[in-house]
């Protein structure tokens, strides 16, 4: 008898637990984006005027994201990956088609972007801009003196050893030396990764430290020279410490276009469109320009902005700029296993 | 059906749910391949010379910092235990103070601490001495271990030593035995059960660590932890990092298997 009661108890426990995780009934639309990509003040603000709530996940990089959304594990509605996960994501038919009848505000973002978007995104039907940038080297102009910085070649300066910071990230790490090399960023050649690992490796004694988000503040805190940082990161960086530069080196860089999409399993798939229009209204899109600082596709807000902010090429690229640029491409399993199998060859020496 | 089974109830549901359940999942991933089929590949994957290279890394930082804690550790015990006892109780506090706190915070904040411009370098140069360069090296990684893994040493063994009888110790010294040969011959046979906990609960989370790495090695120094976890969040194949992670799973229980040996008495036993 005692043990039927402790079973019932546990059971009701259990059940409890189970309940209070399931739906809590109203209308809901469940986010999962990059960790601070956008005002949080934005999701109060959108639950105001739309009686929707936000259920809010973020992930830190979108190959973390990816087996979330492939096994199913969660049912999110949007996600906000990157052009070359995006590509894959659809590949593997597990994003749905947005119907833009719900978002009429995607008049707000530049046809110059939708054109970006077409090399992940053929036919535009999927995505709906959010960002986009370039990667290239934040430098201390007092640090690196008369060196002028134009060139990724600049970070293998053996004058600067122990003060240059690299990004820790795979396909960005070795962006850096195919680059240099003149290769494609989306290579799969093994010869040519092999030869870009000998650089990365050669450059290794050099490096302060490999690292993601912290790069833009060891810059600041001039804890090293020259660091390989995103555009978006510049006007940030600017405001902790005035000395600091950024240019995008001349043999050409990685685009990147960070964009709204909706899942295939989405269950609230116009609360989701509705988050995204939201995303593009002109007013909203210029407040998240101003916290994240990301150059921002929508040209309503744009227009919204400072003339000195808009005309400043390292955060609104030049055409030319972004001529000079290659967007990330999804690589396959092979692919992405050979890069994997590379970076570790390369971390290990 | 006694009473005492029911009880157990809620802990049979708990280890099912967080310790057999998980294990099976990484069981299963590591023993299959994308595709779902059977395959020895992920695990016998360690004897690639990347992933063996790491591992022996990892032995190497985890057994210095082992050895390190120890020796901060064991003087302290036999301090703390000779001390008064307000005072003790004040050390002892002062130890787990810091545990109070979370240990990634804790780790960030060495991170600050210890870069190249940071808190400490800066104060070094204040008083004209040379600034040290610790940040993002192997040194780095043991500061870290060491700093987060010594309460698991200390307590252990002070809770064995505080034990051990004091008219044993005295009955030494009156039958001429020196101070050495009372560390020796004394207190180091009585305290080997606290020391054997505290050896496995630093050297384990050592050797699997990844956190500490990432945080104060600068993304310069890969240990067998780092791999794993890359796997997971960079690689997204779930089925290596799984394989790897049941070979680690192995060799723990065969260090504290290995260890469990020295420990005669069976106390604190883990399996």
């Amino acid at each position: 008898m005692k043990k039927k009661i402790v079973l019932v108890i546990s059971l009701a426990i259990v059940m409890l637990v189970l309940a209070s995780c399931g739906n809590g009934g109203g209308e809901k639309v469940y986010i999962y984006s990059y960790g601070d990509y956008f005002d949080p003040d934005l999701i109060g603000m959108f639950e105001e005027e739309t009686g929707i709530t936000v259920v809010l996940d973020t992930y830190d990089t979108c190959e973390e994201m990816y087996p979330v959304i492939k096994n199913n594990s969660a049912s999110y509605d949007v996600l906000c990956p990157s052009d070359y996960m995006i590509e894959r994501l659809i590949d593997e038919d597990l994003l749905s088609e947005i119907n833009f009848d719900n978002v009429p505000n995607i008049k707000n973002i530049g046809d110059k972007y939708m054109e970006m978007s077409k090399e992940f995104d053929p036919d535009n039907k999927y995505s709906v801009p959010h960002t986009f940038g370039t990667a290239g080297i934040l430098y201390n102009t007092e640090m690196v003196g008369d060196t002028v910085i134009d060139s990724w070649e600049d970070l293998w300066n053996e004058d600067f050893s122990g003060e240059i910071v690299m990004q820790d990230s795979i396909r960005d790490t070795f962006m850096v030396a195919e680059k240099i090399l003149g290769y494609s960023l989306n290579t799969v050649d093994e010869d040519e990764l092999k030869e870009a690992t000998e650089l990365l490796k050669e450059q290794k004694p050099l490096v302060y430290k490999y690292a993601n988000d912290s790069t833009r503040d060891i810059l600041a805190s001039e804890s090293a020279a020259m660091g390989v940082i995103w555009n978006g990161e510049y006007l940030y960086a600017l405001e902790l410490n005035d000395k600091l530069e950024f240019v995008v080196p001349k043999e050409g860089s990685q685009l990147f276009v960070d964009s709204w999409v909706i899942t295939k399993t989405s269950e609230n798939k116009e609360n989701a469109e509705a988050w995204i229009n939201f995303m593009c209204r002109e007013d909203i899109a210029k407040q998240n320009f101003e916290y994240l600082t990301y150059s921002c596709p929508n040209v309503a807000a744009q227009a919204l902005l400072d003339e000195d902010v808009l005309n400043n090429e390292k955060v609104f690229l030049t055409d030319e700029t972004i001529d000079n640029c290659e967007v990330l491409k999804d690589l396959g399993p092979e692919g992405n296993e050979l890069y994997s199998k590379y970076w570790k060859e390369f971390k290990a020496e | 059906m006694t009473s005492k089974k029911a009880l157990a109830t809620p802990f049979m549901i708990w280890i099912v749910a967080g310790t057999i359940i998980p294990i099976g999942a990484i069981a299963y991933y590591g023993l299959t391949d994308r595709n779902d089929r059977f395959t020895l590949e992920n695990v016998l994957a360690i004897g690639n010379s990347v992933h063996l290279q790491a591992l022996w890394l990892s032995v190497l930082l985890a057994l210095i910092s082992t050895v390190i804690c120890f020796l901060i550790a064991y003087p302290l015990a036999i301090i703390m235990k000779n001390s008064n006892f307000g005072k003790r109780g004040f050390m002892i506090f002062l130890f787990i103070l810091p545990m109070w706190m979370n240990f990634l915070l804790r780790t960030m904040a060495w991170q600050v601490l210890l870069e190249k411009n940071g808190v400490i370098n800066g104060m070094l140069e204040a008083i004209g001495l040379p600034g040290q360069e610790i940040i993002n090296t192997l040194s780095a990684i043991v500061l870290g271990m060491v700093y987060d893994f010594l309460p698991f040493m200390i307590l252990p063994i002070y809770n064995v030593i505080s034990k051990i009888d004091d008219s044993i110790i005295e009955a030494a010294y009156d039958l001429g035995a020196s101070t050495s040969e009372v560390i020796t011959q004394i207190y180091l046979p009585l305290s080997v059960p606290g020391i054997v906990s505290g050896v496995n609960m630093v050297f384990i989370p050592s050797l699997t660590t990844f956190v500490i790495s990432n945080m104060l090695g600068g993304g310069k120094i890969n240990l067998i932890g780092n791999i794993i976890e890359q796997e997971f969040t960079v690689s997204s194949n779930w089925n290596l990092g799984s394989g790897l992670s049941l070979v680690m799973m192995l060799f723990i229980v065969v260090s504290m298997i290995f260890l469990e040996r020295f420990d005669k008495t069976g106390e604190d036993s883990f399996i």
